[in-house]
């Protein structure tokens, strides 16, 4: 019999999200693993989940402080490794503070905290996320954020779109970008992107509040089914 | 012996900064309209203890290099949008 992928998801002090994406993995087919911020390492694990929610209440910068929890070093050592890492809204602003992943998130254009549903189209398979979908496919996801601005410095922005590293824009339903699909004023529509090696993703959208056909939209599932397949694929 | 800092933080010039735009809007709604260019940063202060010497402002200086520089670039701002200035509150020990 062939074993269910173990994805880990970390429980910060404010996350809220937890819950959902252990759901998530289970209604998708996965086994889900609950993870203490201040686990000094992770149970064995075949990918990692940094929920969303406000750890740490957003002191300083959202995710600044939680970059420095203990098991943030096992996280680092399993992306470094190559195996995935997704972190979705908070998890993103982490990733990002940590160095994981490029660019910065700050408050959106216009201050308002936005909560709704909208469209994202997908700009690489080149992730576990997204192995099996196609560039140009369309997600509805809701998103729910106070700084869901994606911003980086011209130089780093342009290395950014070089090497391919966005792997999701805000758009319309039929996919194409426009000022006013793009809810946050995030630089170049940018709602995800991904490391160099394509492992570590980050994304302001919640495909885990996306996965069950009684409470939202579905464009989590593909990406799930996505992450499970390519650890299934990779499985050891 | 122990020293104050405050160390600013400020997002980067090339970054609109929607606080400090919602600030202005908020000062001109008021009918003051020679007020522009707002923005919001942070302002962290902090105490150093550090060696007892004569010459305050070499071990300020070296507090500054040595120990808030390295925590400004790490945990106090992301240089990714933000930039800092350190300075000393008192030039002596307080």
């Amino acid at each position: 019999m062939s074993r269910r992928p173990r994805i880990a998801v970390i429980t910060f002090p404010g996350s809220n999200d937890d819950r959902d994406a252990l759901r998530a993995i289970r209604l998708m087919g996965g086994e889900p693993v609950p993870v203490w911020h201040g686990d000094r390492e992770l149970p064995e694990a075949d990918a990692v989940i940094l929920p969303g929610g406000f750890s740490y209440g957003d002191y300083l910068r959202t995710g600044a402080i939680a970059q420095f929890a203990p098991v943030m070093e096992a996280v680092r050592a399993h992306a470094a490794d190559g195996r995935p890492v997704l972190g979705i809204c908070n998890g993103f602003q982490i990733l990002c503070e940590a160095g994981l992943l490029p660019g910065a998130l700050i408050r959106n254009r216009g201050l308002a905290f936005v909560c709704r549903r909208l469209h994202v189209r997908v700009e690489t398979a080149l992730t576990p996320m997204t192995a099996g979908l196609v560039a140009g496919d369309v997600l509805e996801v809701p998103i729910k954020h106070g700084e869901g601005q994606f911003v980086a410095e011209p130089d780093a922005l342009a290395r950014i779109e070089d090497q391919g590293l966005v792997v999701f824009r805000y758009c319309s339903p039929g996919g194409d970008l426009g000022e006013e699909h793009n809810p946050n004023g995030s630089v170049n529509h940018i709602a995800g992107v991904r490391s160099e090696q394509g492992n570590v993703v980050g994304m302001m959208p919640h495909p885990e509040h996306a996965v069950d056909p009684d409470v939202g939209p579905l464009g989590g599932q593909p990406l799930f089914e996505s992450l499970l397949s390519s650890l299934l694929a990779g499985v050891r | 012996v122990k020293y104050r800092f405050e160390v600013v933080v400020m997002l980067k010039e090339g970054l609109l900064d929607p606080q400090g735009k919602a600030v202005e809007n908020a000062i001109q709604s008021l009918g003051v309209s020679n007020v522009s260019d707002v923005r919001v940063g942070k302002n962290i202060q902090l105490t150093v203890e550090a060696s007892d010497e004569a010459d305050h402002r070499d071990v300020i200086a070296d507090v500054v290099a040595d120990v808030l520089h390295p925590l400004a670039e790490k945990v106090l701002s992301n240089p990714v949008i933000e930039r800092f200035s350190v300075r000393p509150l008192r030039e002596d020990p307080r």
